[in-house]
């Protein structure tokens, strides 16, 4: 994923058109909604979100289309969607995996997830599968700390992972399955590893 | 709201208008307090943080371009905390900055490289690598160096604001935060060079000026601009004989602080194609002669012949003192043959409220309600564009248009193509008619394109009975307006540069050119006419630039350009404004008046001036608010128009590119860049 935000980062590939579907579309209406006559631009993030749920990223076309909607200028979409990381800029995978590397997740070795991704998909961050299926991206913290480390795929957390329940994830999403997201380690939430020891009731 | 407060700034106990911000009031106090992003004519944006004060009681220092003022404020601008703060912020713009002034466009009348000297450390403490930002492509005039951008905001806050044009935009954020239109596209703008003179460091220059000069090197000539008919106020910056830029000078009546990117970049046409000697016609060809011979060839032909056979017609740039002296002349010839309408605008020359801009520029602000009638302000009159924009932000101004479709910076409803929709409006029909009725202070905006056209007196009849039934005229609120697009229209009609009693104007003088009743035309600097159809017309080209009106002439003569000339015109408001000469004219050319004195010489009716004080004091004798320099003596009302049929063809605006609309601009070749990539939209009448 190039930092360059200046320009779109593949102007050979960005596609000529977008609409969104008759359900985005009322989706769309329905965001609006939510703000006040006048207000229409207050709901780009909730079009940027519908945009890049249809397609998968969100394009230039597409960033046209919601200013047209909005009654705003094309680039005070291109601000927003440019300014915040969630917004894909440029195709990925069918599967965003997204690793926190942020120091938490660091000091709970999420270096031994990354290498695992990486040896186990054969790509580096920024890059997708040739099957289309995985693309890694390495992110800033999800705030997820007391289960580091943890990776977001698409818009689940998978949380208290190790190198083997990491590559354990990925294998169970390319056999078209969907794992358990949550902690990997047995633990429900955020609740000690060791087991409750206090609230534990009558024993 | 109003009222005032008292704030101490830096010991200094002062009152002010409790609307300003902290900032202004400082300066008012006689503090001189560091920034970058605050700009007093675009909104505050507050993110250089080097406005920082000290504001006792509060935590922190404050920006002070963004804090409004409190009664009993005590503030200090200089001192521990303010000055730390200030040499923090200064440190941090320059972590980022490359530091190549010596390099750099902006060396010389730089903020940062000044306030650097002020508020910089003179080492840097950052060790790092500093970031780089690839350049970006915004069109022709505007040349970019994105690594040395601070990140004010300026351009993106004029773009939106003044100009109504929003492609400017901040993407990204934190360290790959980056000014930029993001989809590659030039900035397509009447108004773009201001974001040059907004720039605060050297980000944003201007193109063709890339590496010419310092601004030390610079002989600066406060002068008025001709490329329209505003009057914009500049600066003419000259080295040599040539001049090398253009900048805008403050006046709050007419341009602001802005002008438009054809009044900065048209100079290098002052170059090109320019006539720097005289030519006479022998044997079908024009040949070199000396001055002498050519003003004893013109002479000749006046000699003995009858006023009612000369004629002359004044082109878009001429100014008050050149016409003045051919009109004398032409007097003295006993002709009553001559215009300064190339077009054939149909304004009454004997009522001057038929050819003012009577609201004046500033006057729009005070508009509650416009019609366009005939006209597209943004290519007509760009900075006129501009203020109706600023009106209509502050709300509560409905703007209609009659004629051409305009790509508009602010929105304006279609009403139709001519003059069939104007018909309607005044027979009250339609959504705008109650607006118009309703409008304490209506605008009413008629441009050359629905007067320059044989049925333009109708039009003109009218506009005006429309300006009267819907209270234009009234209660000391004159809002019928014309608006021009030649810079020497105005002074020319107040002159009386126009066809005398039995005379004939513009498109009479072509015909009977053409059938031989008239045999000698003066064309001074006309260059916007039809000359095809002149016949045998034995014509003289007073003017600068070899163009189609040097083209077909017999004797020519070479005049001055605007920028080699001391000279007075008049904007379309009726403001006469002096022009100061900033070079010599090239070659052999010489000031126009001089030129006609000397013919008049030659032709044995010596014109009664021999300095251009004494032209000055006959012209101001005869024409008395001409010496009124910047002032403008309101038109009384009169009635002009006729009451007739009006043809229904669609009103076309006069001005079909932009950028390029005379010959000093035809001649630009940025002019021609711009063109090629900014293509005038085909200005379309939209159906009724």
């Amino acid at each position: 994923m190039s930092l360059a935000h200046g320009r779109p980062s593949i102007p050979d590939r960005q596609p000529v058109g977008f609409a969104f579907s008759d359900e985005n579309r009322a989706k769309a209406e329905a965001a609006i909604a939510k703000y006040p006559e006048g207000r229409r631009q207050s709901a780009v993030m909730p079009l940027l979100d519908l945009a890049q749920r249809q397609e998968g990223w969100v394009s230039v076309a597409a960033m046209d289309v919601i200013a047209d909607i909005l009654e705003v200028p094309a680039i005070r979409v291109y601000e927003v969607a440019t300014f915040y990381t969630m917004f894909n800029l440029e195709p990925v995978g069918e599967f965003l995996v997204q690793i926190c590397t942020t120091t938490p997740c660091m000091l709970r070795d999420s270096d031994a997830i990354v290498d695992a991704c990486r040896s186990h998909l054969g790509i580096d961050f920024g890059e997708t599968t040739t099957d289309g299926k995985f693309t890694l991206k390495e992110v800033e913290c999800l705030g997820a700390c007391v289960n580091a480390p943890m990776v977001q795929i698409n818009d689940d957390y998978y949380e208290d992972l190790d190198a083997a329940k990491a590559v354990g994830v990925l294998e169970t999403l390319a056999r078209g399955e969907t794992p358990v997201a949550g902690p990997q380690n047995g633990r429900r939430s955020s609740e000690p590893v060791s087991g409750a020891r206090t609230l534990r009731g009558g024993d | 709201m109003g009222g005032t407060v008292k704030v101490s700034i830096d010991g200094v106990e002062i009152e002010v208008d409790k609307r300003l911000t902290l900032l202004q009031a400082c300066e008012l106090a006689g503090a001189e307090v560091p920034r970058f992003c605050f700009h007093d004519r675009l909104s505050i944006a507050g993110n250089c943080r080097m406005c920082l004060v000290e504001v006792e009681r509060a935590p922190k220092p404050v920006a002070s371009c963004a804090q409004p003022l409190m009664d009993g404020m005590v503030v200090r601008t200089r001192g521990p905390v303010a000055g730390k703060a200030q040499k923090g912020a200064m440190e941090f713009l320059l972590i980022n900055h490359p530091l190549d002034c010596p390099i750099c466009d902006q060396g010389g009348e730089c903020d940062l490289q000044d306030q650097a000297m002020g508020y910089g450390k003179g080492v840097s403490r950052f060790e790092e690598q500093k970031r780089s930002v690839q350049e970006k492509d915004f069109g022709p005039l505007v040349k970019t160096f994105m690594t040395r951008c601070i990140h004010c905001t300026r351009c993106v806050r004029f773009m939106e604001e003044v100009a109504g044009v929003p492609v400017l935009g901040a993407t990204g954020r934190g360290e790959d935060t980056e000014i930029t239109t993001y989809i590659e596209s030039g900035i397509a703008s009447e108004l773009s060079g201001n974001i040059v003179d907004l720039c605060p460091v050297g980000a944003l220059t201007s193109k063709p000026y890339a590496f010419v000069a310092r601004p030390w090197e610079l002989s600066k000539t406060e002068s008025i601009d001709v490329m329209d008919a505003v009057g914009s106020n500049i600066r003419v910056d000259a080295r040599g004989r040539e001049v090398l830029r253009v900048l805008p000078r403050l006046h709050e009546d007419v341009n602001e602080e802005w002008i438009s990117d054809k009044t900065r970049f048209a100079i290098d046409g002052l170059t090109r194609r320019r006539l720097d000697r005289p030519y006479v016609r022998r044997d079908g060809r024009l040949r070199e002669a000396s001055w002498k011979g050519a003003l004893d060839v013109v002479a000749g032909r006046l000699a003995g012949r009858d006023g009612a056979r000369i004629a002359a017609i004044a082109g878009d740039q001429v100014d008050c003192e050149t016409m003045y002296a051919m009109k004398t002349l032409l007097e003295a010839l006993d002709s009553p043959n001559m215009d300064c309408r190339q077009d054939g605008m149909a304004v009454d020359p004997s009522a001057r409220a038929s050819y003012l801009f009577n609201s004046t520029i500033a006057g729009i602000e005070d508009a509650d309600a416009c019609l366009l009638i005939g006209c597209n302000p943004r290519r007509e009159a760009a900075l006129v564009n501009a203020r109706l924009r600023k009106r209509w932000l502050r709300g509560g101004f409905k703007v209609a248009g009659i004629g051409p479709d305009p790509d508009p910076t602010l929105p304006v409803a279609n009403l139709g193509a001519g003059p069939e929709s104007l018909r309607r409006l005044a027979a009250g029909e339609g959504e705008f008619a109650p607006v118009l009725a309703a409008a304490e202070r209506p605008l009413i905006v008629v441009g050359a394109g629905a007067l320059a056209r044989p049925d333009g007196a109708a039009v003109l009849g009218a506009a005006r009975a429309l300006a009267e039934n819907c209270g234009a005229v009234a209660g000391g609120w004159n809002g019928f307006s014309i608006l021009h697009t030649s810079a020497s229209r105005v002074g020319g009609l107040d002159l009386g540069f126009a066809p005398r009693a039995g005379g004939r104007d513009t498109a009479g003088i072509l015909d009977a050119a053409g059938t031989g009743d008239i045999d000698t035309v003066f064309l001074l600097a006309a260059d916007e006419i039809d000359t095809g159809g002149m016949g045998g017309a034995f014509v003289v080209y007073i003017g600068h630039h070899g163009e189609t009106g040097a083209r077909g002439a017999d004797a020519i003569l070479p005049g001055a350009a605007y920028t080699e000339k001391d000279a007075t015109y008049v904007n379309m408001e009726g403001r006469p404004q002096r022009a100061a000469r900033a070079v010599f004219p090239p070659g052999e050319a010489r000031e126009d008046w001089r030129i006609l004195r000397a013919l008049s010489d030659a032709v044995g009716a010596t014109l009664p001036f021999d300095s251009l004080g004494a032209l000055r004091d006959r012209m101001i004798a005869d024409t008395p608010h001409l010496g009124a320099i910047d002032e403008i003596v309101p038109a009384e009302w009169a009635a002009f128009g006729v009451d007739g049929a009006m043809d229904d063809a669609p009103f076309v605006s006069p001005v079909p590119d932009f950028y390029r609309t005379c010959a000093i601009s035809r001649a630009s070749a940025t002019m021609a860049r711009c063109a090629e990539a900014f293509p005038t939209p085909p200005a379309s009448g939209a159906g009724d």
